[in-house]
């Protein structure tokens, strides 16, 4: 039995990044506050460059605690919803060349979000990690983690319980 | 005094620029109660297939809600920020209806505020969330992180 050579580099690349672009870009709240991800093998970063329509203190001035937990919201919904795709994708049972807004798949619900503000938002970038602590038929839990300057001093996290969305077939 | 502080309060929320890019409303405010609403907008669609609103924008308005409750309430002083915020979503918001949050700041100590909050649509039957939140009591410059 002979194995299968394995697919170029750059194929692999290429739509494994289309996959990850239609899910995001397709959102039109993700793109009104300026989020994107960027990947490292399966691995996701969420980005929140800048912006003064992000500030809620205008004193300070501070990020909004509102626009702070919608990051986080964010970056927990494409992280469980990437693991999804993720798998469908490697097993070729989801073509990400073809997706289009109308086609891709459903995303999850959010059933409760809570956000932990340990220190005030900076004026300055943003980035989050998502990690799936569960995620069952059914019901998944999402645990966020953001930070500005220093990987190791969070500026918020968060918990949610989301419901998955039915699947096809 | 309360009245002035009211006006302060709603005079600092009508400024805050995360809430005017979401083009927010403070419907009512004072005593601890605060009502603000914002209207249906498409670039904060967060299910492209049913046009329904991102659970973030609802969630930027309760905490923006919540904030104001705080700096209402006479026992607070102007200044505050959210030290936790839980949210429960109940249903999905209706697409092209306004979305209105009522908060009620409840207790208030010396260096914690705790707040209750309740956004609907046009049904005000049925909520589309539900909050409760801890907010700090800053006794000293003010302001709404």
């Amino acid at each position: 039995m002979t194995r299968k050579a394995p697919e170029p580099v750059q194929v692999i690349k290429q739509r494994r990044d289309a996959a990850l672009s239609a899910l995001v870009h397709g959102v039109p709240y993700i793109n009104f506050l300026g989020i994107e991800f960027e990947r490292r093998g399966d691995e996701l970063t969420a980005i929140l460059p800048f912006d003064d329509k992000l500030i809620g203190n205008p004193m300070l001035p501070a990020l909004h605690g509102g626009a702070t937990a919608a990051f986080l919201e964010v970056t927990a919904i494409i992280g469980l919803s990437w693991s999804l795709v993720w798998e469908d994708m490697e097993s070729g049972a989801l073509d990400p060349l073809a997706l289009t807004p109308e086609t891709l798949p459903r995303l999850p619900k959010t059933i409760d979000f809570t956000v932990d503000y340990l220190r005030s938002g900076l004026p300055r970038d943003a980035y989050a990690r998502a990690r799936v602590n569960r995620s069952g038929r059914r019901y998944a839990s999402v645990h966020v983690e953001a930070w500005q300057d220093n990987r190791a001093r969070l500026f918020a996290q968060a918990t949610g319980h989301f419901l998955m969305p039915t699947r096809n077939g | 005094m309360d009245d002035d502080k009211a006006r302060i309060a709603r005079q600092f929320i009508e400024m805050i620029p995360h809430s005017r890019a979401l083009n927010m409303r403070v419907d009512e405010i004072g005593a601890g109660l605060a009502v603000i609403s914002m209207p249906y907008d498409e670039r904060l669609v967060g299910d492209p297939q049913s046009g329904v609103i991102h659970g973030g924008a609802v969630s930027a308005l309760l905490d923006t809600c919540g904030g104001a409750a705080v700096m209402s309430h006479p026992d607070a002083p102007a200044g505050t920020a959210t030290i936790d915020l839980r949210i429960d979503y109940m249903r999905a918001a209706s697409p092209g209806q306004r979305i209105t949050a009522r908060a009620q700041c409840y207790h208030v100590t010396r260096s914690v505020a705790f707040v209750r909050a309740t956004a609907t649509d046009e049904d005000r039957e049925n909520p589309v969330a539900t909050a409760a939140g801890a907010f700090t009591v800053e006794r000293g410059a003010g302001g709404k992180q």
